[in-house]
């Protein structure tokens, strides 16, 4: 089943075409709930059922859509996803649901599920479309969640709650970076990755959008 | 009209409505007539997943918001390092209701099923104010007591108003002289994230114990200022810190402080629980 086609949709958005490495997509959600693990993840899973969910309805109702209200249409299917996936939060997770409080609502604004819907899944088949937004959602959630790993670590001497750098003010030699618990801290993390990524594959290098050139010297030398 | 062609016709008529269903979605996409049959069925669809989730799932909702509230009221009472489960040190803490104009207690309805939200949205168990912190204020409050053999060691009162952005509902650990805050906690609030949302955060919260709320003349005088305390002035046990970047979250917190601690709020049910000491 999975032909070569499929598995570069699904495997493409993880490195080569990452929403928030190359698309820089999702940044607002990437730096507001990465200083713990645990909301990361959570956040990368509900926003990867949006996503997919999303994609598959819009593709399937993709030659029904009016082209004069495809971005409205898209927008209320997702805040409708979103809307049921807050309220099983709510139900099931509900610690979790305080924590990541207005976030799980800004999924509506995220710019990778509407960027997906209206790039691919209003012009892909169902199953296409499937695998280009579960490779979306992977690829939102490996840096999430790497991002969040080295915030918590960094920033509280944890992962996923489990104290592995003893704190000072709790007796051991760990000073926990505070910057790493701010907004600046994910934003350092992200340009790194991004640093890294792009060192790593040249290819995603941007061209610069101007570049000064010297057409004639006026001093004499 | 026999029951046999009362059916054929509804049929007859049902399948006229399909097959002009069919047509309608038959017609181009741009078409004006496709476009809002489309937004149409669009919105019901999605109005009744959205309606069944809500309406499906509040039981449960509902029931992990008792349950935060009875973990929150525990915090406030200093039960939760006290080795107990959570059933336990929530059955040890006495819950009561307040007529909030007389300041007595009233036995007449359950303080565990009653909802003060609730009741501040009906107007005959409410009554309209004119305040910065909240405009309708319900006639009844619940309060919790915690005490320890007989004698009286907290008064917890659940305090709500407006933040910035949202209503914060928090609850407020008084001491038996029912002046000092010997804890605060605020345990729903929608204030901006990483700025107002801090009122919630434990590092500010910290800043409330000890500090005298209502003066000795029983004016509510606590406020939370712009910038930080100067601890050598006399008034610094009447002030706690701002928090930076939520100027307007903490004049919410010192508007609701002060009207909860005023005569409109628990002012006459202090008085009077600590005037005889009617522990």
């Amino acid at each position: 089943m999975m032909t070569s086609k499929s598995a570069r949709l699904l495997l493409e958005p993880i490195v080569d075409n990452n929403p928030i490495t190359l698309q820089i997509l999702g940044i607002c959600s990437a730096l507001a709930v990465t200083t713990k693990v645990a909301p990361a993840i959570t956040m990368s899973i509900a926003l990867t059922l949006v996503l997919v969910g999303a994609s598959l309805i819009i593709s399937l109702i993709r030659r029904h859509m009016p082209s004069s209200i495809r971005i409205i249409i898209q927008m209320t299917i997702i805040a409708s996803l979103v809307i049921v996936v807050d309220e099983v939060l709510k139900a099931f997770a509900y610690e979790l649901s305080k924590q990541l409080s207005v976030f799980v609502g800004l999924i509506i604004t995220n710019c990778i599920v509407l960027g997906r819907a209206e790039a691919f899944a209003s012009k892909n088949p169902p199953w296409p479309s499937v695998l280009d937004a579960l490779g979306h959602g992977i690829g939102y959630s490996v840096i999430l969640i790497g991002v969040a790993a080295i915030r918590e670590l960094l920033g509280s001497g944890s992962l996923l709650e489990v104290q592995l750098l003893p704190l000072v003010k709790e007796g051991g030699w760990y000073e926990p970076n505070g910057l790493m618990l701010l907004a600046p801290g994910a934003f350092f993390i992200i340009g790194l990755m991004i640093w890294g990524v792009r060192a790593w594959k040249p290819e995603q290098l941007e061209k610069p959008d101007y570049r000064i050139n010297i057409l004639h010297r006026t001093e004499t030398r | 009209m026999s029951v046999e062609s009362q059916l054929r016709s509804i049929t007859v008529r049902t399948s006229g409505v399909l097959e002009s269903l069919k047509t309608l979605f038959r017609l181009p996409n741009d078409d004006p007539r496709k476009t809002l049959a489309v937004a149409l069925a669009l919105c019901l669809v999605c109005s009744v997943v959205v309606s069944a989730t809500a309406v499906s799932l509040r039981p449960l909702q509902a029931r992990n918001a008792a349950l935060a509230l009875e973990t929150e009221v525990i915090k406030v009472a200093g039960l939760d390092s006290a080795g107990l489960s959570s059933e336990e040190a929530f059955a040890r803490i006495e819950k009561r209701l307040v007529d909030l104009d007389s300041g007595r207690f009233v036995d007449d309805v359950d303080p565990l099923t009653y909802s003060y939200r609730d009741a501040a949205k009906n107007p005959a168990t409410s009554t309209a104010l004119d305040s910065a912190a909240i405009d309708r204020r319900p006639d009844r409050m619940p309060v919790y007591l915690v005490r320890q053999d007989g004698q009286l060691e907290r008064i917890i009162l659940p305090v709500y108003g407006a933040g910035l952005w949202s209503r914060m509902h928090g609850l407020l650990a008084l001491a038996p002289d029912g002046r000092t805050a010997k804890a605060l906690t605020f345990y729903e609030q929608r204030e901006t994230a990483g700025l107002g949302s801090d009122v919630a955060g434990a590092r500010w919260l910290s800043k409330w114990p000890g500090k005298e709320l209502i003066d000795a003349d029983g004016e509510p005088v606590i406020l939370v200022v712009k910038g930080s305390v100067d601890a050598r002035a006399p008034s610094a046990k009447h002030r706690v810190d701002g928090l930076s970047g939520a100027t307007l979250t903490g004049n919410g917190v010192t508007n609701l402080m002060r009207f909860w601690l005023g005569e409109r709020g628990y002012g006459p049910f202090l008085a009077w629980l600590t005037d005889a000491d009617r522990g």
